[in-house]
């Protein structure tokens, strides 16, 4: 497979990462959510990584680029399912995941996204 | 003992997913608990792409070890690229030459329970980790 395919759901966009990704794989999926996001005026990315084994500091690299551009373009980055193993060896490697909220699963992913753009859409009723 | 090591070449991204999977199966049957796995997995995948990225390439041997005092794995990186001149350096944590986040080398050794590095300028580079249960 040489991409992960990227489906919309409501105003967000979802991946499920089902296979261990080499690292171009992995930024290619960087830059096809990135055309996504501006093509579908997206305002959340839910990436689902219940099913990866490990997150090194490339792949982290990759989720952070992800929300960073993602918060450019307007939208919340939400990653969901992270094993607790992943989690733990993710601390011990000393990395941050500054601008990734976290959920336990996909409709609490989609809860924390809904709840984001509500917020952010009350701040615009506010401004005007 | 040392069971039958394996060796697997690091020429191309896709060996590092290689190394991953070579590396799980190894720690699997070496009895390693869920998270030691996950932390030696990680580590090889840190130290695989250093040998990709930065050694020009290079090879890595995988063994499963027990004898009386210790039962786990043990993984040897080897590259002959430029090496590294002053390793305490590299290893600090923010310290890259490449644009990552320097987290490789200090992040595999935090999460082995042990980390040699050996590193001659002009002659390669090779990393040994292990990790036991
Ligand atoms: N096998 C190697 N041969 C030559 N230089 C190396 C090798 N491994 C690491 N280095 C040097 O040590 C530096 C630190 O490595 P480290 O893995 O800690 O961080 P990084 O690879 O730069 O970033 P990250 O791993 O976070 O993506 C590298 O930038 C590189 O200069
Ligand atoms: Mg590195």
């Amino acid at each position: 497979m040489d991409r992960i395919p990227i489906l919309k759901f409501g105003y967000s966009l979802l991946v499920t990462i089902q296979v261990d990704m080499h690292d171009q794989l992995a930024m290619t999926l960087q830059d096809d959510l990135t055309s996504r996001l501006v093509k579908e005026r997206a305002r959340g990315v839910l990436i689902d990584i219940s099913a990866l084994e490990i997150v090194d500091s490339f792949m982290g690299r990759v989720l952070n680029n992800i929300a960073a551009m993602a918060k450019i373009l307007d939208a919340v980055t939400v990653v969901v399912g992270m094993r607790p193993a992943v989690a733990i060896t993710l601390v011990e490697l000393g990395l941050d995941l500054p601008g990734v909220k976290t959920a336990l699963n996909v409709e609490r992913g989609m809860d924390l996204i809904r709840a984001s753009v509500e917020d952010l859409s009350a701040a615009d009723d506010d401004a005007e | 003992m040392t069971t039958l090591s394996e060796r697997l070449a690091i020429r191309a991204p896709e060996d590092i997913v290689r190394v991953r999977q070579i590396v799980r199966t190894k720690a699997a049957a070496a009895g390693l608990s869920i998270v030691d796995q996950t932390k030696i997995i990680t580590a090889a995948s840190e130290i695989a792409r250093n040998t990709l990225d930065y050694g020009g390439g290079g090879e890595v041997e995988v063994e499963g070890v027990a004898d009386q005092s210790r039962v786990g794995v043990r993984l040897t990186f080897r590259d002959q690229g430029p090496g590294i001149a002053d390793v305490e350096q590299a290893l600090r944590d923010d310290y890259t030459t490449g644009g990552g986040l320097g987290l490789g080398l200090g992040g595999a050794k935090r999460l082995c329970s042990e980390f040699r590095i050996d590193s001659k300028p002009g002659v390669g580079t090779t990393v040994v980790l292990a990790r036991w249960k």
